[in-house]
């Protein structure tokens, strides 16, 4: 049974910015900024709930910070046409910086906050994590919305052909990611009850390796998350047991899985055609 | 039936220092099939796209059924009631069908897509305009045909009665042209208005009842198809007499210097099969998309065809002026003097780069005449004429020349088919794919017709006629085996 | 574009980010300006703080390289951090069983290791590109975290010492001397003869890029890749060598510290410095000598979050960093637009 507690409180994070690459890929944005997200998504859920004694509003404030991030990435590689992987990687060292930065004036540490009033149970975030997973791909395939995220995705030239405001379908599932992402840095600093410096820990590339690996669909990507988990929860427990399996290996998996599945392994991963590029109208 | 569905005023558009369209006035009737023609380069699709609300117009005015846009933008022009089917589909190949149509507006049920009911409304549109089309199947999978189909039919489900087709038929076979125009005639029948851009007379006098003529971005007449011929309207689309330098007396041929035997790539070519002579200019006629594309870059070694396929020439590659000039024949972020040695770098270097860029901006009038002007800021025509002094400076015996003189004004063009000739005079043998049947018959010794991805035919190149011609590379008559 | 109009992105940056900067140190309850003084006086205003910059400057030219090269063949190497790491490995490895060779040669040696490891690692990447298509961006950051739990395992199995969570020391004939020897104002900073280095490389790869066949064939690629495959230049190769290079070049960068700083390896050295690397070739434009000040840059910001962290957290400078990013990126995104139009 703790096993499988642990293979889900492993996932969860994973899966949630899985799901946030997800969106955000398929509309033609890419994401390397779900590291920072996670990140800026447990400190705010951390400094919530800190201040307000209140748990709930501590995880809207971390789904806040998450979205806000993911925005401004969003408008500076949308709206602003940066490169979409150097604002990622902008944006993860703003998480990193600001949150250590926050962490010294919120709380005069470097190391952590104090103990938040968080929920004792992980129940709520399964629950969320699951709906999310199930929201996202029915968003996708079966609204309004998904069709026209897809389309700009692929070839958002034919979509603003068709009125579609490309830019704006972008950033709205880009604020989508961010708040996903965001949920799942909560989650992070809920579970141990405290924000501790840099507590993403590296999730972020792990969830982009899955959502990769899951081939850009959000309930494969999750699934790949769901494997990633138990690899490691395994991991854990054979340590735990006294059984040497280098911790090092397991850590490789999630990485190597992804390089087999760009090279052809199980079907060639192809993301969506206009991955990257930013859109222009005349 | 007088009243105006689409009515152009004064428009202007200019990018850079490249004027796109000049003051330009169009009126199209309602319930009419209205063509508007003109060389490439005239303006027709910046005109269009400015109607369409995707580029916005310097100056001008747009008016829709006698009322004045505001501002255009697709989404507007879509409420108008105007449909464009774009000469490059405007279609998602990983998304199916149905989908493709109803994007942009979808309709919906308790906030959930509605497919199925999308399809079944969309059969029933492809059955009354018989636009037969599977609306499950993903666009990446049909035939050209079969997405244009779906262009039209994505215009028609949003109720357009005013349908812009850019170069409808550049891309189609010739069965898939003659369901073309029957769609159009079913169309304008149930009382659409269709305006067509194209550059094939044919068509114009097959299909419009009235033709606006664009040249050089200005409007130069307004015709009536029933009064006027098809060689008026090229006088008007031309603006001049063609006078093309012609061949110096007869070939002084020399050994064989290409031969390709039974050679296929893909669905794109099968089994081709033709020798050129040094001294010789062997032209490859085609409608667009019938193989010269492919069989071009296969003689430079850009393609590898199917096995059993010989190819046999002098050794290294031949000279070669691709038809892409933007994309395959050079690096527009290059200076001149770097894209003057692009391919030739490893026997051009240091400090032999200047003065041979200052020898070729001479030898073929290049202007600015300026080694270290950026590529980009030039014409297309000195542009063009970049790639031809860079290919034919490589003294190769084999020449390729793909489209050399397309989107190219007259003096440029001129100037490249004089080098032609004079490669011709040498003792070259040159193999010219172009789409413009008096430049072949002007220049070529023979000409080889490409159908379908075959040879259907070789000809004389001074004795054909532009009728023979025509007919062969629209598959209207078969040829003689070559 | 002319030299103004390159200036005016960076300028306009760094106004965003001392506007910025100036909000926190607000927030923090501290005078900007007199944080901005201290910090340049405690980086350009006396000679040891000149020194740290210089030796945090020295790997960023490098890792600033390593992006920038790749870039100009249209390739996006994110792996920096990985390829340093591993070439920072080697480098340590090599240089601790050099004892018996003369110092130059022993020095050549540790630089040449760094080199080849950081090199074969990026070979990966451009491997699985060639090879199978694989699109280096994902590749080069799977590598990296490859790449720390590799060192990882190697470390604590094999190569670390018993006592401590580092690499037996560089014998002293590999180790590089430290700048002090040639202006001894700078004795006590930790900038050796890497910095002169990672200057020659900056120098090197400008001329590889511009007067070289390989590098003409290189950023023909990298500008238009269907022309090039025209001009019948290989595109593999290209792709393969420049990334190689990279790594390459990515590997030095961890001489600074292994060879001319602490003379071992230890996990975490690296503190992002290839992701640095980005920053440094986005603020450089790819040129490979502009990388010089902007790489200066980068280092006086990374010290003076130092000198200033009595004041305001050091933390300040990476938020700086990264606005700095944003900006510029935002800033040559929108003039290169206007100026092709």
């Amino acid at each position: 049974m703790s096993f499988l507690l642990q293979v889900v409180r492993i996932t969860i994070p994973y899966a949630l910015a899985a799901l946030g690459g997800a969106l955000s890929e398929r509309g033609g944005v890419i994401n390397i900024a779900l590291e920072g997200t996670l990140l800026v998504g447990a400190f705010g859920g951390a400094v919530g709930a800190y201040y307000t004694h209140n748990a709930l509003l501590g995880l809207l404030c971390g789904i806040g910070a998450g979205a806000a991030l993911q925005l401004v990435h969003g408008l500076a590689c949308v709206r602003w046409k940066a490169d979409q992987i150097v604002s990622g990687l902008a944006a993860n060292l703003l998480a990193l910086g600001a949150t250590r930065f926050f962490l010294k004036l919120c709380f005069d540490s470097t190391a952590n906050s104090p103990r938040i009033a968080a929920w004792r149970t992980g129940a709520p975030f399964l629950i969320m994590a699951l709906a999310a997973a199930f929201l996202a791909h029915g968003l996708l395939y079966g609204t309004r919305f998904g069709l026209r995220l897809r389309a700009c995705g692929e070839h958002p030239e034919a979509a603003r052909t068709l009125g579609v405001q490309v830019a704006r379908v972008r950033l709205a599932a880009v604020a989508l990611a961010g708040a996903l992402a965001g949920l799942g840095g909560v989650w992070l600093a809920f579970d141990q009850h405290k924000f501790v410096d840099n507590m993403s820990a590296g999730r972020g590339y792990v969830a982009l390796a899955a959502m990769i690996f899951g081939k850009w669909r959000p309930l494969p990507a999750c699934a790949a998350c769901l494997l990633f988990g138990l690899a490691e929860a395994a991991q854990i427990g054979l340590q735990a047991s006294g059984i040497g399996l280098p911790t090092q290996l397991v850590q490789m998996l999630p990485y190597l899985m992804t390089i087999l599945a760009l090279t052809g392994g199980g079907g060639r991963a192809r993301g969506p055609a206009a991955l990257g590029t930013p859109y222009e109208a005349e | 039936m007088n009243q105006l569905a689409v009515e152009l005023r004064g428009v202007s558009k200019a990018y850079g220092p490249i004027v796109a369209n000049r003051d330009v006035s169009l009126r199209v009737r309602a319930g009419e099939v209205h063509a508007l023609v003109g060389e490439n380069g005239a303006g027709k699709s910046t005109l269009v796209r400015i109607l369409y609300g995707l580029v916005p117009a310097d100056a001008g005015e747009i008016w829709v059924r006698g009322a004045r846009v505001a501002e255009p933008s697709p989404a507007r022009a879509i409420a108008l009631g105007i449909g464009m089917v774009h000469q490059h589909f405007m279609l998602v190949p990983a998304l199916r069908v149905v989908e493709n149509v109803v994007l942009g507006r979808e309709p919906t049920r308790r906030g959930r897509l509605d497919l199925p009911r999308a399809a079944t409304e969309l059969s029933a549109l492809s059955d009354r305009f018989g636009l037969r089309v599977d609306p499950w199947r993903r666009v990446e999978d049909l035939s050209v045909g079969e997405a244009q189909r779906v262009e039209i039919l994505k215009v028609l489900w949003r109720g357009a009665d005013i349908l812009v087709l850019d170069e409808p038929t550049a891309v189609l076979t010739p069965p898939e042209v003659r369901d073309f125009f029957q769609i159009v005639r079913t169309l304008v029948g149930g009382g659409k208005t269709a305006l067509i851009i194209t550059h094939k007379l044919d068509e114009v006098m097959a299909l419009a009842e009235r033709v606006t003529v664009l040249r050089r971005g200005q409007t130069v007449a307004e015709l009536e198809t029933a009064k006027a011929s098809a060689e008026e309207i090229a006088r008007a689309m031309v603006g001049r007499d063609i006078a093309a330098p012609r061949r110096a007396g007869a070939a002084q041929l020399g050994e064989v210097l290409l031969e390709v035997r039974d050679l296929s790539i893909g669905t794109a070519l099968s089994g081709v099969s033709f020798a050129v002579r040094g001294g010789e200019i062997f032209g490859l006629a085609g409608v667009e998309g019938n193989g010269q594309s492919e069989l071009a870059l296969a003689l430079a070694g850009l393609l590898e065809p199917e096995p059993g396929s010989v190819r046999t020439g002098p050794p290294g590659p031949p000279a070669h002026i691709p038809e892409d000039r933007h994309r395959r024949g050079l690096v527009l972020d290059f200076l001149v003097e770097d894209n003057l040695i692009l391919g030739r770098h490893l026997e051009i270097w240091g400090r032999a780069v200047r003065p041979h860029a200052e020898r070729a901006l001479s030898e073929y009038d290049i202007r600015p005449a300026q080694p270290s002007a950026p590529t980009r800021a030039l014409s297309g025509g000195n542009q063009q004429k970049v790639v031809v002094a860079r290919e034919l400076s490589r003294r190769a015996r084999v020449i390729v020349a793909a489209q050399p003189t397309r989107g190219v004004d007259v003096g440029a063009a001129a100037l490249i088919h004089e080098r032609l000739l004079a490669a011709r005079a040498d003792g070259c043998a040159v193999v010219l794919v172009s789409a413009e049947i008096a430049e072949l018959r002007a220049l070529c010794d023979r000409i080889g017709v490409l159908y379908r991805g075959r040879l259907v035919a070789t000809l004389d190149g001074p004795s054909a006629t532009e009728d023979e011609l025509g007919l062969l590379m629209t598959g209207a008559r078969e040829g003689a085996a070559p | 574009m002319t030299m103004r109009r390159a200036l005016l992105g960076p300028l306009g940056a760094l106004l965003v980010a001392t506007a910025v900067g100036s909000l926190l140190v607000l927030a923090y309850g501290q005078a900007p300006a007199q944080v901005w003084m201290l910090l340049l006086r405690g980086t350009w205003g006396n000679a040891y703080g000149i020194g740290q910059v210089l030796y945090k400057a020295t790997p960023l030219m490098c890792a600033g390289l390593a992006v920038a090269l790749p870039l100009r063949a249209g390739l996006f190497n994110i792996g920096a951090e990985g390829q340093l790491t591993v070439g920072a490995l080697a480098a340590a490895v090599v240089g601790a069983h050099a004892a018996r060779l003369p110092a130059p040669l022993a020095i050549l040696l540790v630089i040449a290791a760094a080199a080849l490891a950081g090199g074969a690692w990026a070979s990966i990447a451009g491997g699985l590109r060639t090879r199978f298509g694989a699109h280096e961006v994902i590749t080069t950051i799977m590598l990296n975290f490859l790449a720390a739990a590799l060192v990882n395992w190697l470390g604590t199995r094999w190569l670390y010492l018993r006592e401590a969570q580092h690499t037996a020391e560089l014998a002293a004939s590999a180790r590089l001397p430290r700048l002090a020897v040639l202006a001894s104002a700078l004795h006590g900073s930790a900038a050796s003869l890497a910095l002169l280095v990672a200057l020659a490389l900056c120098g090197a790869a400008a001329w590889l890029l511009f007067r070289t066949r390989l590098g003409f064939e290189m950023r023909a690629v990298g500008l238009s890749p269907l022309a090039a495959e025209t001009a019948h230049i290989a595109l593999g190769r290209t792709t393969f060598v420049a990334l190689a290079l990279a790594g390459a070049l990515a590997g030095v960068g961890s001489i600074a510290f292994v060879q001319g700083y602490k003379y071992y390896f230890e996990e975490g050295f690296t503190g992002g410095v290839g992701y640095m690397g980005i920053a440094v070739a986005v603020l450089a434009r790819n040129h490979p000598l502009a990388i010089i000040p902007a790489a200066l840059f980068f280092g006086t910001l990374s010290q003076g979050g130092l000198v200033v962290n009595f004041l305001v957290p050091k933390e300040m400078v990476d938020v700086l960093q990264a606005v700095v990013i944003v900006a510029v990126a935002v800033a040559s995104a929108q003039l290169g637009r206007r100026g092709r139009a």
